[in-house]
């Protein structure tokens, strides 16, 4: 660098360059706000029903719920549709309006995701299930070993061939 | 017989890459050592390819004719399914897909070794070379770790099938065109890490890189818009992109790769952004690794996620940490040696093209941070949460206006010194139509949210903004004075139309949001619907037999307008040999929008129909194609220029 042939020059580059590096760093620090707003507002929290039961959690709140659908608890009217998610150890009841998923049934994963309304009932606006039989949601498989009620014998899991895509069944 | 000749040439492919890898090393101390190393890196080059086609179309056989003795054909195929099936199920598959993956990183460096000799052979020897180590990565992981060609004693009678959702024939184009762009940025690697390695990186570097950019981003840019369009038809819940880890591996490379695009059109025309272009080639890469390791490791629970055995997530995440690590220390390492590089002014096409990179870095950088986030947290057990579109949204949507807002610009700003107000006044007659075309979506559709309604107004702004520009540059040639004869070179419609089709794309996508109405009725048999202005009745459900699978299919008539008498037929299929199920939406397409319906399971004597109307959808993944057909033509340019100068 020839600093002392044009001092004058090479100080207006560096003050230019200060500038472009303030302006990209003011940029950043607005995108990284904005990126980590949206993060706090935008998590879903996953609980299995045990959780639920051990810490309720506010009302409002968007949390996902996993579990097996509770045999004998599907009641349906018209759209709207009621049944349980167990860990086996404990059970929340749901309910939700619109098209359940592909393979919706008693006995199999479900993971629902929803709030709580202020009387303690877990309405869900999204049901997902999965397109094959022999398969289990990892969130619902980890619920039940967390009760101590994993049975890999008994419990048809864990065939990992299906996507996010295909558990988000029904309405979102 | 030919199985085990195909697994024989995949192990010879290895130590051929092997050569391929050492080239460099062994040719050390020769006479002309460098075009030795070319040389010998050139044959490895055409003949790895050639043993990995060999053992593709081996495998391809497999399938074709279902021998089930292979575990591969056992485990993802089954007699009744249909022959074209059979042979997507060759890529339908974790070893079957990552075969793929090795053969097109042989057939890049092959066109590369093909298409290079006026390069210098110091350059192509040692590009040649890294990716000679990038094959034998992959393919020891793919030989230790999902060896394709594993027999099975006895061999079954019938094999277990392959996911009902991926018997497609779009989902049997996904995977090689979202591969030749994963794989094509292999390239970009290997000329950055020749050029540090020689310590060479002058303009020419950037002409050179820039077709194979160009060939990656085409493809990867065709195979998201047909993975989302698949998603949109086959999963049945009327979405086109949902936010998923597995999208975001795919966009991530994408976003990166756009921007690299960009800056080495500075590099080339301005000898600016030198080591910002090095960087992004290194990690544009190292994200099409990444998102080969989300989606092959069994990180993230998906249907692309075939196999779960931890050996594999732990060898991929170590070929990552070993090219990326490796790639950026390198780079650490002769950064400071590296030739001065200019500096410019903000208001000039490489200002614009700046601040093009800043945003799709920090739009690469967002996605990152949603996609990674919640493995992280799951890693350090710190709670299982999920990062949905919601998020997405909320930050995507104010970052991409102030960038729609300047983009219109950037092409009519001259290179080197530019003034604001001259490209602002040539584009008076887009804003004006963007704003008029605005109200008129206000008037048809009702009323919406002011940021959606801004984006639509900025997206159309971009549209009329990129037809402004392709006047300008056709303006010679309108006005006669370039002659009967001359024709305007392929480049000059690149730009408009991949910035026209961006800008197509994103109408669609904020239209089909903002403006969608849903219907979700219990109906029985003679029920109408009303939805978007069209009555259809419901005629109940019959039974259907298919090929490989059993159906229920539902008849829907329309009763007015122009489609009356027109029928839909949604369906549930099921397939007895998968034990799977599947939603076959029923779509009637037209540009103006999309009616979709679905059927749902039975209540009592009635059934779920879920219907809805995604209005002007379909430009979505015409805005794809425009941006591929831009992307083509910068590409037929470039080649013609190639041609032209030889």
């Amino acid at each position: 660098m020839s600093q002392d042939l044009r001092p004058l020059k090479i100080n207006q580059a560096k003050k230019k360059r200060l500038m472009v590096i303030a302006a990209g760093l003011v940029f950043l620090a607005l995108a990284a706000t904005l990126a980590l707003t949206a993060l706090e507002d935008n998590i879903v929290f996953f609980r299995s029903p045990s959780d639920i039961a051990a810490t309720p959690p506010a009302p409002g709140e968007a949390i996902r719920i996993g579990g097996l659908v509770r045999n004998g608890s599907v009641t349906r009217d018209g759209l709207d549709v009621q049944f349980a998610v167990t860990d086996l150890a404990h059970d929340v009841s749901v309910a939700y309006r619109g098209m359940l998923p592909d393979l919706f049934r008693e006995g199999q994963g479900v993971v629902v995701e929803g709030r709580f309304g202020a009387q303690g009932n877990f309405v869900a606006d999204t049901v997902l299930a999965k397109h094959d039989e022999t398969y289990m949601p990892p969130e619902v498989a980890d619920a039940l070993k967390a009760a101590g009620k994993y049975n890999p014998e008994t419990t048809p899991y864990n065939a990992p061939d299906i996507d996010a895509h295909n558990m988000k069944g029904a309405a979102q | 017989m030919i199985v085990e000749l195909g697994h024989f040439a995949l192990l010879l492919a290895l130590c051929v890459a092997c050569v391929q890898g050492a080239s460099v090393l062994l040719c050390r101390g020769l006479d002309e050592a460098e075009m030795s190393a070319r040389r010998l890196a050139t044959r490895a080059a055409h003949l790895q390819m050639a043993l990995l086609l060999l053992a593709f179309l081996a495998l391809a056989y497999a399938f074709y004719v279902s021998d089930f003795s292979v575990a591969l054909v056992h485990a993802n195929s089954h007699l009744a399914k249909p022959t074209i099936y059979k042979l997507a199920g060759v890529w339908g598959n974790h070893e079957g897909s990552m075969l793929l993956w090795v053969l097109m990183l042989a057939a890049y460096g092959a066109a590369f070794a093909r298409f290079s000799h006026r390069l210098p052979d110091g350059f192509v020897g040692r590009s040649l070379m890294v990716q000679g180590w990038l094959g034998m990565a992959f393919l020891a992981f793919l030989i230790f770790t999902s060896n394709p060609f594993l027999r099975l004693d006895p061999a079954p009678f019938e094999g277990r099938g392959l996911t009902p959702i991926l018997q497609d024939p779009a989902l049997a184009a996904h995977p090689p065109l979202l591969y030749g762009g994963y794989v094509g940025f292999s390239l970009c690697f290997a000329f950055a890490i020749a050029a540090l390695m020689q310590r060479e990186v002058g303009r020419d570097w950037a002409q050179w890189v820039r077709p194979w950019i160009l060939l990656a981003w085409i493809s990867l840019t065709l195979g998201i818009a047909l993975g989302s369009f698949w998603a949109y038809y086959e999963l049945g819940w009327g979405g086109f992109w949902f936010w998923d880890p597995v999208e975001n591996a795919s966009l991530m490379p994408w976003l990166s790769g756009t921007a690299l695009l960009h800056s080495a059109l500075v590099m080339e025309k301005r000898r600016a952004l030198v080591r910002w272009t090095l960087l992004l080639a290194i990690l544009t890469f190292a994200l099409s690794l990444s998102g080969t390791f989300l989606v092959r490791s069994g990180v993230l629970t998906s249907v692309h996620a075939f196999a779960n055995d931890p050996a594999r997530g732990v060898f991929i995440l170590a070929i990552l940490a070993l090219f990326t690590g490796g790639g950026l220390a390198l780079y650490a390492h002769r950064l400071p040696g590296l030739a001065a590089e200019r500096g410019f002014v903000p208001v000039s096409r490489e200002g614009f093209l700046l601040l093009n990179n800043v945003f799709l870095a920090t739009a690469t950088v967002t996605v990152f941070l949603g996609t990674i986030y919640p493995l992280v947290l799951d890693a350090l057990a710190l709670g299982k949460i999920s990062v949905g579109a919601p998020y997405f949204n909320a930050v995507f949507a104010p970052l991409t206006l102030p960038f729609l807002l300047l983009m219109p610009l950037a092409p009519l700003m001259g290179w080197r010194q530019a003034m604001f107000m001259d490209g602002l006044q040539k584009l008076g007659a887009a804003a004006l139509a963007a704003l008029l075309v605005t109200g008129g979506f206000l008037l048809l559709r009702g009323d919406a949210p002011i940021l959606p309604l801004l984006l639509l107004a900025a997206s159309l702004w971009l549209v009329f903004g990129a037809l402004t520009d392709l006047g300008v540059k056709l303006r010679p040639w309108m006005a006669g004075r370039m002659g009967a004869r001359a024709w305007p070179s392929a480049g000059l419609f690149a730009a408009p139309l991949a910035h026209a089709g961006l800008g197509v794309m994103l109408v669609g996508v904020i239209a089909a949001s903002v403006w969608r109405v849903e219907k979700v009725v219990a109906a029985a048999p003679g029920t109408r619907v009303d939805i978007a202005g069209y009555s259809l009745r419901y005629d109940g459900v019959r039974d259907l037999e298919g090929p490989n699978y059993r159906a229920e299919t539902a008849r829907l008539v329309y009763l007015n307008g122009s489609m009356a008498g027109a029928q839909l037929f949604p369906e549930r299929r099921f397939y007895q040999a998968e034990r799977g199920q599947t939603t076959e939406a029923a779509i009637t397409k037209n540009l103006a929008g999309h009616l979709y319906a679905v059927i749902g399971e039975p209540v009592d004597d009635k059934r779920v129909l879920r219907i809805w109307y995604h209005p002007l959808v379909a430009l979505i993944w015409l805005g794809g194609v425009l941006m591929a057909l831009g992307g083509s033509f910068a590409l037929r340019a470039r080649i013609g220029k190639q041609c032209g100068a030889a």
